[in-house]
């Protein structure tokens, strides 16, 4: 036998792959035991050596089983898909050795050792999470300070809205339309005026009163619905031909963008209503979203504006030859596909726009992360911060996720390669 | 007959680059002109001043009656009689064919969207591409691209058709199924302007020639007399050279 332990090679495959699967073995080994038996059997090198022996051996048995064209087709997946060279390889081992040693301790702390039952923070016994505190407080989480009683008028909101949205993906072509307009200028109009009340004999509840979640949804569906055409408007602006409209547009845009969002809401609930007319008032809830609204309007454009910079001159020249004017050369050529063209960027002006809306506590508005804030200071609940922002940053994951796939969905519908 | 197309001494600046230099031009109705030159000439500049694609600063351009002035709405109805054909083809990649010939047609002409898809048909038909229709411009060959685009300029009816380098952007190969295409239209009767290397083309179909260099019109003469006997030693060098 002639092994040559520099170059592996196919002749003596079954050797290599011995010697390279014990290695590869011993080091996995290592970290399993040091990681669910909390042994670390390496202990008598120095500690330096001994952290990085299973990452070594692994390496050196990666090298070993390296064989091109094998034969062996498990083998041959091995090698192209983390074994390609002894950085890739090296690469691959921290990666999963990293997982295999924090992933059980995340679980263990969320699930295995986590206390769900009870509904006192002396039944959290354990050393894990205590889900208790968010089962106690689910329901200020979702519905803030408003009445347990009227809960059921947000309920049937966000009801009509999800089944709306489920129409929409079932229905054909041909109803989806009326969906989408009921959804953008009916259905507003009647959630608001269902939620707050005062008509109809429903209890007149005050924005103050609103929380949790369902104001994250209401502040953000509001927000996104608006944003979206004043953006439009404001990159066409950015780029007219006329001077006032193209000095007042990039004066608007740099005002709202040189400006944290943090300052905007602060005005808007203090030094707004100086310049309203006495006598008049607007709710504090209106002035952060229209705040909000024309904040995040502002990076619309900029983002709208990149997708109009990207299309060739040409397809305003089609268009124009055809006798097309600004507007309907704008809304039928240039919009559908400049705007196909920054799906990313809108989708991340979005979600950006969802993960502002904690900051309304500002004002003394409370969503989700702001009614968390405030149950962890409630003196029977002390010490349950971690729970709580673990969970609105799932919640919010959750949303953000979604909505990131859709948008990922509708590119590739939208798309008809050119 | 009164002339359809008229320029009057019209000049033209990018910057500080004069671009066309005096130029004074007529088209009859009907009339087929082809026009070559070098490239950096000014030919596709001129024929993009006769549907305001291009603004001239000193002169005067009438098309139909109609001068081009700032009013726009002068110009987009001049745009609508005036038809064009551009090098990339410019199609709208997120309509499909149809849609891209039924568009302006609803849009412009307010045309009922029945009749609209009727008159796109027919003009695909006219270009032997009814078969793709549905099809998106990206899964078409050049040379279909091409015929499509003349079909959608087609399809606003119009008096004038301009050409700016139609068959410079297609294969060898191409070439020829939009020329056959352009040489139908051109029997039709259609009033064509047309830029364009293709002398064999200008040969079988153009009344008139022009040659234009550096912003000039150098030389305007009826097609025969422009290829047997050229007057200007920069013509003769220019076709000594394409010939």
């Amino acid at each position: 036998m002639n092994l040559n332990l520099i170059k592996p090679n196919k002749e003596n495959l079954y050797t290599y792959l011995t010697i390279g699967i014990s290695l590869l073995g011993i080091g996995f080994i290592d970290i399993l035991i040091n990681t669910f038996l909390n042994l670390n059997i390496t202990g008598f090198f120095p500690s330096v050596i001994s952290y990085l022996t299973p990452l070594l051996l692994g390496a050196f048995g990666l090298h070993f089983i390296r064989i091109e064209y094998s034969g062996n087709k498990i083998l041959d997946t091995i090698n192209k898909n983390f074994n390609s060279s002894n950085f890739n390889a090296i690469l691959s081992l921290i990666v999963i050795f990293i997982l295999i040693k924090y992933v059980p301790l995340l679980l263990n702390w969320f699930f295995f050792d986590a206390n769900f039952l009870g509904s006192t923070k002396e039944d959290c016994t354990g050393e894990g999470a205590c889900w208790v505190f968010v089962r106690v407080w689910f329901n200020r989480f979702m519905y803030g300070m408003y009445p347990d009683a009227e809960q059921w008028r947000i309920n049937i909101s966000f009801l009509t809205l999800l089944s709306s949205i489920g129409l929409i993906f079932i229905l054909p072509n041909r109803f989806k339309k009326y969906i989408i307009l009921f959804l953008l200028f009916i259905f507003p109009v009647i959630a608001l005026n269902l939620i707050s009340g005062g008509i109809f004999g429903l209890e007149w509840i005050e924005t103050g009163a609103w929380g949790g979640l369902s104001l994250t949804f209401i502040v953000s569906a509001f927000a996104l619905i608006f944003c979206f055409p004043i953006g439009v408007f404001l990159a066409l602006g950015r780029r007219s031909d006329l001077p006032t409209v193209r000095y007042s547009s990039i004066g608007f845009i740099e005002l709202w963008r040189g400006v944290p969002l943090i300052t905007v809401l602060f005005m808007s609930a203090v030094m707004f209503p100086m310049f309203l007319p006495d006598g008049t008032y607007m709710d504090k809830l209106m002035r952060v979203i229209i705040a909000i609204t024309l904040f995040e309007a502002a990076y619309m454009a900029e983002v709208i504006r990149g997708g109009l910079q990207a299309l060739p001159r040409g397809q305003y020249d089609a268009a124009k030859s055809l006798g097309m004017g600004y507007w309907r050369m704008h809304f039928l050529i240039i919009m559908p596909q400049a705007l196909k063209l920054v799906i990313p960027g809108i989708a991340n002006t979005f979600l950006a726009l969802v993960k502002d809306t904690p900051l309304i506590f500002v004002v003394g508005l409370l969503e989700l992360a702001g009614m968390i804030g405030l149950a962890k200071t409630n003196p029977k609940w002390l010490g349950m911060a971690t729970e709580g922002y673990v969970f609105a940053a799932l919640v919010f994951w959750i949303i953000c996720f979604s909505m990131s796939r859709y948008s990922q969905n509708l590119e590739k519908k939208l798309s008809t390669e050119r | 007959m009164s002339n359809i197309i008229e320029l009057k001494n019209v000049n033209k600046w990018f910057d500080k680059f004069q671009v066309l230099k005096e130029i004074n031009l007529e088209v009859k109705p009907k009339e087929k002109i082809v026009v070559c030159g070098p490239s950096g000439s000014g030919k596709s500049t001129l024929i993009r001043c006769i549907n305001r694609l291009e603004e001239h600063q000193e002169g005067s351009i009438v098309v139909d009656g109609i001068e081009i002035s700032e009013n726009t709405k002068n110009i987009e109805n001049i745009r609508a009689e005036v038809g064009m054909v551009f090098q990339q083809f410019n199609l709208f990649p997120h309509l499909s064919i149809l849609d891209n010939c039924s568009l302006a047609p609803i849009w412009v002409k307010k045309l009922p969207k029945k009749q609209a898809e009727e008159l796109a048909m027919e003009n695909l038909k006219r270009v032997q591409i009814e078969d793709q229709a549905a099809k998106f411009p990206g899964q078409l060959s050049g040379g279909q691209q091409q015929r499509a685009a003349i079909a959608r300029a087609l399809c606003m009816e119009p008096k004038i058709m301009l050409f700016d380098e139609p068959t410079s952007a297609l294969d060898p190969e191409m070439i020829k199924e939009v020329l056959d295409v352009m040489v139908d239209l051109a029997k039709g009767g259609m009033t064509m302007i047309v830029v364009t290397h293709e002398m064999g083309f200008a040969k079988e179909v153009a009344d008139n020639m022009i040659f234009m260099d550096e912003g000039r019109i150098v030389e305007r003469a009826k097609t025969n007399d422009f290829f047997e006997n050229p007057k200007s030693d920069r013509t003769k060098l220019f076709l000594s050279q394409i010939l």
